[in-house]
C-alpha cells in the first residue's frame, strides 16, 4: 500500500476532488422511508465520519452507496461517473473498499482465501497469481500467523482486522467502514483505530466511517450528523461541539 | 475372502453409479441450494448425447469407432451443460431463494426434455430455432434503441406471436413438402441401445472373482471426476469464488465477484457433470426419455444422507448406499446369519434389488431421524453466520 500510493499523499491538498457525490437519494424499505433526501460529499483524501443515534439509517445509506439497496430518487457519482444504476461488484471494480457492519467473513474460507478475494476488485478481477503484500501484515500482523484457520473461527477483532484488510487488497479509492470498532474488546480497538489513520496518513486514501467512539470520530476530517433518516448537521469535526456531541452520539 | 472381495468391489461400483449421478446434484444442490428437479433429465440428455456420438462414430467405421466412448464424455459434458446454461438463465434465475417454486418449474421443465426426447424431429428443431433466431434476433436489435423501456410492452405483443406464427408456418410447410422424411422422430419413445465398445466388454478375471470392465471404466471417471471437481473448488479462481458466492452472497458482490456469472457458471457446472453420468450410466443398459426418473430419487438420497453443502459426505453417503443396498440384494450376509433361521429368513425377504432399495430407504429414514443433518454437518460457530 504504502509505496505505491505514496504520491498521493503529498498532492497539494486544496483545491480537492470530489471523490464521491450522494444527492437527493430517497431509500424505502418496503413502504417504509428509511432515507430522506441524503446528500454528502467526500473528497479526494478526506476522512468523512458519519455519526447518529441506532436506526437512524447510517447503515442504510453505507449500503445504498455500496449498491446493496437501490434509491428510488436520487443520484450517485464516483470519481465523476455515475453509479446510480451500478451492481455492487462494479462498483467495488471502480475502487470503494467496504467492511460491513458484522465483518461478514467468509467463514468457510481460509485467512488466506479471504485477503485472496479482495483482489476481486481489481479492474479484471482476480487472475490468481496476486501476492499478497507485506504492508496489509504491517498493518495487521496477527493476520500473518493465521493464514490457514477458516474465516469463521476468528475472533470478532480479528475478523474486523480481516475485514479491512481484505477491503485494501485492491488499494481502493474510497473506504467504507461501518462501525469498525462495534463489540470489540478495547485493546483491539486501539489497534484498528491505529491501522485506519495509518492507512490514511500513508495512502491518501478517502474513508468514509460510521462510528460511535468519540476518539475515532475526532480524527475525521468531517463529520455528517443524521436523525430519522437525514442529514441534519454536518461541519468540520474541529468544530465538533459539545452540543452535537450529546445529541448525536450514543454515548 | 472372494466373497469379501466381492462385496467391496459391488459395493464402489454401485456406489460409482450413484456417485457419479449426484455428483451435479452435490454442486447444483448442495452447493447453490436449487432444487434440481430436472436433474434426471439431464443425466438422460447425457445419455442420448453419448447414443448420437456412438452412431455418428459408427459412420467412420473400425477401428475409428471403438473410441466414441472419448469424444462422448465431453460432448455430454457441453451439451448438457449448455442445456443447464439456458435452464439457470430461463428459469431458475428468477427463483433464488423460492425453493417451492424451483421445484415445481424444475420438475416442468423436466416433463418438457422427457417429452422432447420423444418427439424431437426436424421439423421440431428447425422451428424452435427459426424462433429463436427471429425474437431474440429482434430483441438484440431493438434493446440497442435507446427508447427501449418504453417499447418494451409493443414489442412483446408484435414480435412474440409474429415469430411463433412464422416458425410454425415454416414448420408446417417443411412437414408437407417432405413428409416422414422430417416429421420422423429422432429417437422415439422407445429406448435406445449404447453399446460399449469392444475393449470395454468383457472383464478382468481375479481368482473367481470378475471385474466387468464397463464398470471399471466407470469408477475410473468417477475418481476423475470427483479429483477434477476438487482441483477446480480448491485451486481455481473460479472455484474460490463459487465457494465465497455460495457461503455469503452479498458480501460477495461487495468484494467485486460478479455474483449472476458465478450462479450461471455453477449451474453449467452442476448440470454438466449430469452429462458425464449419463454417459456413464449408458454403458450399463438402454436409456429412455425415463432414465432419468430413476436416478432422482437416488441423487437426492445421497446428496441428503451426505450432508447438504459437503461434496466428501456425497462421495461417502453413496459408497456406503452401494455398498448397503448390496449386501442386503445379494443376501450376502446369509452364511453369517444361518445360524438363527428368523434372522436369515427376515434378510433373505429383502434379497431382491428392488427389496432391497425398500430396506434401504428404511435405513435411510432412520438414519435421518438420528441425524437430520447427514453424515457431514457443517459445524463450527460459522453454521448460523
Amino acid at each position: 500500500m504504502v509505496s505505491v500510493n505514496k504520491a498521493i499523499a503529498f498532492q497539494p491538498i486544496s483545491p480537492r476532488e470530489i471523490l464521491l457525490q450522494v444527492s437527493g437519494i430517497n431509500v424505502y424499505y418496503g413502504e417504509s422511508h428509511i432515507l430522506r433526501n441524503v446528500d454528502i460529499t467526500i473528497s479526494n483524501g478526506q476522512m468523512v465520519c458519519l455519526i447518529g443515534r441506532n436506526g437512524v439509517g447510517k447503515t442504510t445509506l453505507l449500503k445504498t452507496i455500496m449498491g446493496l439497496l437501490k434509491s428510488r430518487t436520487g443520484t450517485i457519482s464516483f470519481a465523476g461517473e455515475s453509479i446510480t444504476g451500478k451492481s455492487p461488484d462494479r462498483r467495488a471494480k471502480m475502487g470503494i473498499g467496504y467492511v460491513p457492519q458484522g465483518r461478514e467473513i467468509i467463514p468457510r474460507l481460509t485467512v488466506e482465501e479471504n485477503l485472496l478475494l479482495g483482489f476481486e476488485a481489481l479492474p479484471k478481477g482476480r487472475k490468481g497469481n496476486e501476492k499478497i503484500s507485506e504492508e496489509i501484515f504491517e498493518l495487521f500482523p496477527v493476520l500473518k500467523t493465521m493464514l490457514w484457520r477458516m474465516g469463521g473461527d476468528l475472533s470478532g477483532g480479528q475478523q474486523q482486522q480481516l475485514a479491512i484488510a481484505r477491503a485494501l487488497m485492491a488499494k481502493p479509492r474510497l473506504l467504507v467502514l461501518d462501525e469498525p470498532t462495534e463489540g470489540i474488546q478495547p485493546s483491539i480497538i486501539l489497534e484498528i483505530e491505529a491501522a485506519v489513520r495509518r492507512i490514511v496518513q500513508t495512502t491518501g486514501i478517502s474513508v468514509l466511517l460510521v462510528e460511535q467512539h468519540l476518539h475515532f470520530v475526532r480524527q475525521a476530517d468531517r463529520y455528517y450528523a443524521m436523525q430519522k433518516g437525514g442529514i441534519v448537521a454536518s461541519g468540520a469535526t474541529s468544530e465538533l461541539s459539545q452540543d452535537v456531541i450529546q445529541k448525536f452520539l450514543a454515548v | 475372502m472372494v466373497e469379501f472381495l466381492n462385496v467391496i468391489f459391488s459395493g464402489i461400483s454401485i456406489g460409482s453409479v450413484l456417485l457419479i449421478a449426484a455428483l451435479g446434484l452435490a454442486v447444483v444442490f448442495g452447493l447453490m441450494g436449487v432444487i434440481n428437479m430436472a436433474h434426471g433429465e439431464l443425466i438422460m440428455l447425457g445419455a442420448y448425447t453419448t447414443f448420437v456420438v456412438q452412431n455418428v462414430f459408427k459412420g467412420l467405421g473400425s477401428p475409428l469407432s471403438e473410441t466414441y466412448i472419448i469424444l462422448a464424455i465431453p460432448m455430454a459434458f457441453l451439451v448438457t451443460a449448455l442445456v443447464g446454461l439456458l435452464l439457470e438463465k430461463g428459469v431458475v434465475r428468477f427463483l433464488y431463494g423460492r425453493p417451492l417454486e424451483t421445484l415445481l418449474a424444475t420438475w416442468g421443465v423436466s416433463l418438457i426434455l422427457q417429452q422432447f426426447v420423444r418427439s424431437v424431429n426436424w421439423v421440431l428443431v428447425i422451428g424452435i430455432t427459426l424462433f429463436c433466431l427471429l425474437f431474440f434476433g429482434a430483441w438484440w436489435v431493438v434493446s440497442r434503441r435507446p427508447d427501449f423501456d418504453r417499447i418494451r410492452n409493443l414489442f412483446f405483443t408484435i414480435m412474440l406471436p409474429l415469430s411463433a406464427a412464422i416458425s410454425a408456418v415454416v414448420g408446417v410447410v417443411l412437414a408437407q413438402t417432405y413428409k416422414l422424411a422430417v416429421t420422423q422422430p429422432w429417437f422415439g419413445a422407445q429406448n435406445v441401445n449404447v453399446t460399449a465398445p469392444k475393449w470395454l466388454q468383457g472383464g478382468l478375471n481375479i481368482g473367481d472373482l470378475r471385474l466387468p470392465y464397463t464398470r471399471l471404466f466407470i469408477i475410473f471417471l468417477t475418481i476423475l471426476c470427483v479429483a477434477g471437481i476438487y482441483y477446480f473448488f480448491q485451486r481455481t479462481a473460479w472455484g474460490l469464488r463459487i465457494r465465497a458466492v455460495t457461503q455469503n452472497r452479498s458480501m460477495s458482490s461487495c468484494l467485486g465477484i460478479p455474483t449472476q456469472k458465478v450462479d450461471a457458471l455453477t449451474f453449467a457446472l452442476g448440470s454438466g457433470l449430469a452429462g458425464v453420468a449419463g454417459c456413464a450410466i449408458s454403458l450399463l443398459g438402454s436409456v429412455g426419455p425415463n432414465t432419468g426418473q430413476n436416478y432422482i430419487v437416488d441423487t437426492f438420497m445421497v446428496v441428503v444422507v451426505g450432508g447438504v453443502g459437503k461434496l466428501v459426505g456425497s462421495i461417502v453417503a453413496a459408497l456406503a448406499i452401494g455398498t448397503v443396498s448390496y449386501i442386503i440384494g445379494s443376501n450376502a450376509l446369509a452364511p453369517l446369519l444361518s445360524p438363527i433361521p428368523p434372522l436369515a429368513d427376515f434378510f433373505g425377504f429383502f434379497a431382491t434389488t428392488s427389496m432391497a432399495k425398500v430396506m434401504v430407504f428404511a435405513l435411510i429414514i432412520v438414519f435421518l431421524q438420528v441425524r437430520p443433518a447427514g453424515l457431514f454437518p457443517q459445524k463450527g460457530r460459522t453454521v448460523d453466520a
